[in-house]
């Protein structure tokens, strides 16, 4: 029987056959939990399982903390002290509100890797597609349960590929071939679905720019991106892990899609999602001539907080000054990009353009730790939503850190000369 | 031993021209200003208070059997979006399709759950508020007493089964 990716995956974790449309046990390489939802799953655990023992297997399970660090209200200073008390008591890993954003941390120290099963609080989970790895978020007690059981439950879904044909503009990004996808799918395109990617410009992606567009197949309803690890992503993940007998995952000839999409990028322009909507795109040259004015940017986010992306926002900011009606805040996803902001002179290079840099962590998606304008207020952010309300009730567009650096330096909407 | 055949009487969610409402989000079931709410006793009287037409819900005489059609429960992953309709005696939910962290929720909370396509439009026997019927959940069979008609739907896994048999996902993991 050939398979897909996902197939390949659950496959190999579960005793049962994965044919699409089934519910299979699948066993969890990886169980999480993070400061948002956590306190719950920690409640769950101590109501229903009193007494017992409540973690199947400490090697297996972890807390990281990433949205609102360190806590900036007293509900989440509560529920992050009753995460860190169970753990201790436990000797539970616990990255804590230093370590940077859960999903990335579990790729960098090794714990997630290609043909791996992980499961955890976010939503955004799924990025582990961009190693080959099925991450998938659920709701506490879902999460609770795998703590104590080690596996769970799961449908498996039917897959789409998605072939990228064309090489990448060079005045392109990863972010801007993500936004090209999310188009084209709309937000609920890939509903219930696992979608795989593949073609050369997808060959030639390094992890950072696969993570980016791992990262907003949430936006189009699917279930999960896989990407087929290359020699690169295989390499860090074999390092990262520590374990060099690390195999990659790929589907087999034959296997079986319920749809093939294949998208040109030959012609790709810088893009940008309109506020509300991160399917609703739109080339950012369009916006140029109504001079759209803005007032704050930030870059970072488990979508576009990697090196690159910080190194790329950094490349046209050296030696010129942010706009004065610009707050620009950048935050790194991880403590160990933010230590390499320090070190290669980065951090330097933002502080003379007049940046805000933040220590790592969500920033500032779902009202997190800082970021937050006002009503009639502009702001271009290099997350993954932008629903309204999410990052204050202004105006908020998606983009890359490089149209996010133009447009700061300009003080309006503007992309990158090509 | 929890009974795999299921009798009562259908709330069939339709609008004013009588067409099923699709991608109900879980705003629309139990909106977040309620989020604060622990005690599913008080959840009920807040079931569909922000769904255009049905506002009222909680105080009909809405029966067993909750009936509806498209990406029923998209959205958040609120268990209060489940746990409204069982405070009111929903004993099952009948729906052609639910947002995925939807289904999980209702299944692990040991609700039993039916999801087939067709169940709302004109390739199947209509069914309708008031309907008596009698759902066998190993083999999808809906039995309408009141009209005499039967719709052979998708029955429920072996997993969700298992699930509703012991309760709900907690006590079910104490089996393993």
């Amino acid at each position: 029987m050939a398979y897909t990716m996902i197939q390949k995956i659950i496959g190999s974790h579960s005793d049962e056959e994965p044919i699409p449309g089934s519910i299979v046990w699948m066993d969890l390489d990886i169980r999480s939990a993070r400061d948002f939802a956590g306190a719950s799953v920690v409640k769950n655990l101590e109501t229903n399982y009193e007494g017992e023992s409540q973690i199947a297997d400490l090697a297996k399970t972890v807390f990281t903390f990433d949205c609102v660090v360190p806590a900036n209200n007293l509900g989440y200073a509560e529920n992050q002290q009753i995460i860190r008390d169970y753990a201790r008591e436990r000797d539970i890993k616990l990255y804590d509100v230093n370590a940077g954003i859960g999903s990335h941390i579990l790729i960098d120290d090794g714990l997630a890797v290609p043909n791996s099963t992980v499961v955890g609080t976010d939503s955004h989970l799924n990025i582990l597609g961009a190693i080959g790895s099925f991450g998938q978020g659920m709701g506490d007690q879902d999460i609770a349960f795998t703590f104590k059981a080690g596996r769970t439950w799961f449908e498996v879904p039917e897959t789409i590929k998605v072939t990228i044909e064309g090489e990448m503009p060079d005045y392109c990004s990863p972010k801007d071939l993500t936004l090209a996808v999310v188009k084209r799918f709309g937000s609920k395109g890939a509903l219930g679905k696992a979608v795989e990617f593949e073609g050369k410009a997808i060959d030639q992606l390094g992890l950072d720019g696969r993570i980016t567009l791992a990262s907003m197949v949430t936006e189009m309803g699917g279930i999960i991106g896989l990407i087929e690890p290359n020699d690169e992503v295989m390499d860090y993940c074999r390092t990262r892990s520590n374990n060099p007998d690390l195999e990659k995952v790929q589907a087999d000839e034959g296997a079986n899609y319920v749809d093939e999409v294949v998208i040109d990028i030959s012609d790709l322009e810088p893009l940008i999602s309109l506020p509300g909507h991160p399917e609703d795109v739109v080339t950012v040259r369009s916006l140029e001539n109504q001079k759209i004015s803005i007032d704050s940017t930030i870059i970072g986010s488990c979508t576009n907080g990697r090196w690159s992306d910080i190194k790329a926002l950094a490349d046209i900011l050296e030696g010129n000054k942010i706009h004065s009606r610009v707050m620009m805040k950048v935050v790194a996803a991880t403590r160990e990009i933010y230590g390499k902001m320090l070190s290669e002179g980065t951090l330097q290079a933002l502080y003379d353009a007049g940046a805000i840099v933040s220590h790592p962590g969500c920033g500032s998606c779902a009202q997190g730790q800082l970021g937050m304008i006002g009503t009639t207020e502009v702001q271009i952010s290099t997350g993954n939503r932008n629903f309204r309300g999410k990052q204050g009730l202004g105006q908020n567009y998606l983009a890359s850190p490089a149209t996010a650096a133009v447009s700061s330096l300009a003080g309006y909407i503007k992309a990158v000369d090509y | 031993m929890k009974p795999t055949t299921i009798k009562g009487k259908a709330i069939v969610i339709r609008d004013e021209n009588g067409k099923s409402i699709d991608s109900i989000d879980t705003d629309m079931i139990f909106h977040n200003k309620y989020l604060h709410i622990t005690d599913i006793n008080e959840m009920g009287q807040y079931a569909f208070d922000n769904l255009e037409g049905w506002e009222d819900f909680a105080t009909r005489d809405i029966g067993e059997i909750l009936v509806i059609g498209q990406n029923f429960g998209s959205g958040s992953s609120r268990q209060q979006a489940v746990d409204c309709f069982v405070a009111l005696g929903v004993k099952i939910i009948l729906g052609e399709s639910f947002g995925a962290i939807y289904k999980r929720n209702t299944i692990n909370a040991g609700v039993p759950l039916i999801e087939s396509q067709g169940i709302m439009d004109e390739t199947n026997p209509p069914i309708d508020t008031e309907d008596e019927l009698e759902i066998n959940l190993e083999t999808g069979e809906i039995n309408n007493l009141t009209k005499g008609t039967i719709i052979s739907a998708k029955p429920m896994s072996k997993v969700q089964l298992d699930i509703y048999k012991a309760g709900n996902l907690f006590e079910y993991g104490r089996q393993l």
